[in-house]
């Protein structure tokens, strides 16, 4: 049984990793607009227009 | 009565503008076989035809604005000035620059996609982000490549000017605090589903040595884990409670605190020295809902700004003429003794003196007057008004700071009396503390002799399970689901502090002009012995162009088809009239006097009178369009509040507006803003709670000082006066519902709070006894929180469907007879409400 205590830390520490993403995610702002990304997907990319369009992408990152 | 206007549409009537879809007149631009309603439409196509950005034309028809009535000729060469720049951009490092623009004109689908197509115009720009919701274009570009006036320019040259105002200068919070609550939840959350787990042993029998090394194990775990929950999730509650214990006052954060503190101490102990297990799990559970709750109330609405003032309009920068050069310069550059220039719809910054020009001033921003004042060289002119006109050149007499307007916006009034704990939670929660510590103190006595540690023990179980919880919950969700569904509607409240104050208001007041009536909607009709000939509607048309007087405006609109005519020797007599040549003939369009006609004697809508050479000719009409089921509003109105009309105006609509209002209504004509602001302020002093009702425009000061301000829009990005409440100007019939319906919603929180005074009685038989186990405490709290919450938001939203408000789209409509029959069972005070 004494793993156990091996077994809670471990996941609190899983359950933390996960705490650190979602925080991450608030400061990185993307709960700050919860619209605009529900029309921007539906945007199509023109077959001829992929290259600039990723080189938006790598931009954006 | 007779009407001579033909109005059917000039050549092809049925071409629209490929990029505006406004009808094209005869005038009409093609371009590769598309029609343009005029050069800047098409400018626009051709730009990003070029560019291969058609597909914004795909997305939804006819995507563009028409640039055909703005005045697209700003300069932008301000943006170049270092400091102005520095302001404006949010970060600024080497060659990458980053800045984010309020774009009013950003509507639909195809605005977002060509906005972050911005790259394919410009390569320099880096990455751009539309914010739908508040209309914010976020860019990144290379500052080496391209300028910030660049930029602007090119979002101008596609019809999406930024607005550039003074207040973009300042620093403001970005939305910090929301994103802080999130991760408060976040945190709290997640101590309460660890802790949660980690006491669930310890409500089980513990029996084998392992399990003792379990139970100091978990209980050191939940200790660390409630560390956060009580210095970062709670802290807002702690701090609260501190302020307002500094100010002498008990906010409903003081019971909170003293629930909090006691509750997390007393675990402390528990678990250290090991004669419980604690309630951490209660308590980070408290924690977690009272924070979801607040998440819950602080519904925002992106768009909507209730807190604008002077800086949201005034420009940047300014046209600075120094030794015969025109230049821009910052307004924080301005300084006493420039000669500036302000052109036609420009705002003056600051008090100066007219020195060259045609002066005709609008100071409806400052004043509520919306007749420009005419001025002549050497006369003061005010900050906050705006020319209308010709260019003029005026120089500074007071630096802007210490000017007329930025004065009056620091006039008392405009400082609502704050710090004062308003709301029914924050009422109670002196009675409701004082009550907690006597049962407290009395089980702490009543113990004492038996045993100290039984003593302390009963003393903290009452504190733990007293806490106002239910009750703290219960506002801001019933409130929450009460200012979303008023959001549904087409009201919008500035905070759920709002909806409590409307329920308790005892009297309205209204605006007349812009709120009662419809702005901008006039009923003109003319009256003669002849019909106007195309001539003459030509005559006049051409004559009211050179005028900017509402009733100008009205009959300008009203011939907007005729052909214009060059006007000689035009003049314009304040308040009076206007007169002119045209053709030959000398025109006379004003007031009885001014033309030289007898006065009529009866008074039914404004009376503009034309006569041709001296000849009196008819004369015009033109009535206030009121708003569709407005009597009906005030009917219903006046049997349960005492109502007032303020008006700016003449009081020629007494005669149509006295019989609605009915006797006990007070309707006054011709009040200045300060006068308005001085009735609501002795109505208050009456003891009345006052709701203003205003078009915004020139109710700014009554608005402000009324218990509830609430500003009619017709369209909500226009501009609005700081307020509580903004309500779309076309569900102004539903405003005896939305009355009626707050008064409702503080039914619900009574209600809750009851309900939660029941569970603590249970609980606090336990707690005196000394015998409240975590187990019942785990069980108790998140019960009663969970009621409360159910019960608010249950009922809120049943409340909503009995009140029609569920299907509202056929609501404007009709005034239920429902909704009429409830408030008059609302109306009646509760005892609570008395004890409050």
């Amino acid at each position: 049984m004494s793993v156990m205590f091996i077994l809670v830390v471990a996941s609190l520490v899983f359950a933390l990793a996960f705490l650190a993403a979602f925080m991450w995610a608030v400061r990185s702002g993307q709960f700050d607009d919860g619209y605009t990304p529900s029309v921007r997907m539906l945007f199509e990319d023109k077959p001829g227009k992929r290259k600039e369009n990723n080189d938006n992408k790598t931009d954006s990152k | 009565m007779l009407k001579t206007l033909n109005t059917a549409p000039a050549g092809d009537g049925d071409l629209t503008c490929h990029h505006c879809g406004l009808p094209c007149s005869t005038d009409t631009v093609v371009y590769q076989d598309k029609h343009f309603c005029c050069k800047g439409c098409q400018t626009v196509f051709e730009l990003l035809s070029e560019n291969d950005l058609c597909e914004y034309y795909q997305l939804n028809d006819t995507p563009g604005l028409t640039l055909n009535k703005r005045e697209v000729t700003r300069q932008f060469d301000y943006l170049d000035d270092p400091e102005v720049r520095g302001k404006l951009l949010d970060y600024h490092e080497g060659e990458d620059a980053r800045v984010t623009f309020y774009i009013p004109d950003m509507h639909c689908s195809s605005c977002i996609w060509l906005l972050e197509q911005l790259q394919r115009l410009n390569g320099a720009i880096r990455q751009s982000r539309v914010d739908f919701l508040r209309k914010q274009l976020a860019l990144r570009f290379n500052s080496r490549e391209t300028s910030l006036r660049q930029v602007v320019e090119l979002l101008t040259s596609i019809g999406y000017e930024p607005r550039i105002a003074l207040d973009d200068l300042e620093e403001r919070p970005r939305n910090s605090t929301q994103r802080s609550l999130y991760i408060k939840i976040a945190v709290a959350g997640f101590a309460f589903g660890n802790i949660m787990l980690l006491s669930f042993p310890e409500y089980l029998a513990v029996t084998t040595p392992l399990h003792q090394q379990f139970r100091e194990f978990f209980g050191f775990l939940n200790i660390l884990l409630a560390l956060p929950v009580l210095f970062y999730s709670a802290s807002g509650y702690l701090k609260s409670a501190w302020q307002g214990l500094r100010h002498r006052t008990v906010n409903i954060d003081v019971p909170l605190s003293m629930g909090i503190l006691t509750f997390f101490f007393r675990s402390l102990y528990d678990i250290l020295s090991g004669t419980g297990a604690g309630y951490m799990d209660s308590f980070a559970g408290l924690v977690f809902l009272l924070l979801v709750g607040k998440l819950f109330q602080q519904k925002t609405f992106d768009t909507l700004s209730f807190e604008r003032d002077y800086k949201s309009f005034f420009p940047v920068a300014i046209t600075v003429k120094k030794e015969g050069r025109e230049q821009q310069i910052p307004l924080s550059r301005l300084t006493v003794g420039d000669r500036i220039l302000i052109r036609h719809r420009e705002l003056i910054p600051a008090d100066a003196v007219l020195i060259q020009g045609e002066g005709a001033i609008d100071y409806s921003f400052v004043t509520g007057e919306a007749d420009p004042v005419s001025k002549s060289s050497g006369d003061t002119l005010f900050a906050g008004g705006r020319q209308t006109g010709g260019l003029i050149e005026v120089e500074v007499v007071k630096e802007v700071s210490q000017s007329y307007l930025t004065q009056l916006w620091n006039n008392e009034a405009f400082q609502k009396s704050s710090g004062q704990l308003t709301g029914f939670a924050n009422a109670v929660s002196r009675y409701f503390t004082a009550g907690i510590l006597t049962v407290a103190i009395a089980a702490l006595l009543f113990w004492m002799p038996v045993s100290l540690a039984l003593a302390i023990n009963a003393f903290t179980a009452v504190l733990i399970i007293a806490c106002p919880c239910a009750l703290a919950l219960s506002t801001p969700f019933t409130l929450g689901s009460t200012l979303r569904i008023f959001s549904r509607l087409g009201f919008y409240l500035k905070n759920t502090d709002v909806v409590e104050t409307l329920a308790r208001s005892t009297h309205l007041v209204f605006d007349k002009t812009g709120t009662l009536t419809r702005s901008g909607k006039m009923s003109v009709s003319f009256e003669g012995d002849l019909p106007l000939n195309a001539d003459e509607l030509g005559g006049v048309h051409s004559l009211v162009s050179q005028s900017i007087h509402p009733l100008s405006l009205a009959i300008y609109q009203h011939t907007g088809e005729a052909p214009k005519r060059k006007v000689e020797d035009f003049r314009e007599v304040t308040g009076q009239g206007i007169e002119g040549t045209v053709n030959g003939r000398r025109w006379r369009l004003g007031s009885a006097q001014f033309v030289g006609c007898p006065a009529p004697d009866e008074n039914r809508g404004s009376l503009v009178f034309i006569s041709i050479d001296g000849q009196m000719r008819g004369l015009f009409r033109i009535r206030y369009a009121y708003r569709e089921g407005m009597s009906g509003v005030i009917t219903s109105l006046k049997r349960y509040f005492r109502l007032a009309l303020l008006s700016g105006d003449n009081n020629r609509e007494e005669g149509n507006l006295a019989p609605v209002f009915g006797e006990d209504a007070t309707l006054a004509f011709q009040q200045s803003p300060a006068d308005k602001l001085a009735f609501v302020e002795k109505l208050q002093g009456q003891g009345a709670s006052v709701v203003m009702i205003g078009d915004g425009l020139n109710d700014a000061g009554a608005l402000r000082k009324s218990d509830v301000g609430i500003s009619i829009s017709e369209d909500l990005n226009s501009f609005s006066p700081a307020c509580d409440g903004i309500l779309e100007a076309s569900r102004f019939a539903l405003l005896p519902q939305i009355l009626a319906f707050s008064k409702a919603s503080m039914r619900v929180v009574y209600l809750n709070f009851a309900v939660s005074l029941v569970y603590n009685v249970v609980g606090l038989s336990f707690a005196v006894q000394g015998t409240l186990s975590p187990l019942i405490c785990a069980i108790l709290m998140p019960l009663s929180s969970i009621t409360a919450i159910v019960i608010s938001t249950v009922a809120t939203h049943l409340l909503g469907r009995y009140y029609g408000f569920h299907h509202s789209e056929g609501m404007a409509k009709t005034l239920s007879e429902a909704a009429v029959f409830h408030l008059d069972k609302t109306q009646p005070k509760t005892p609570l409400e008395v004890s409050a």
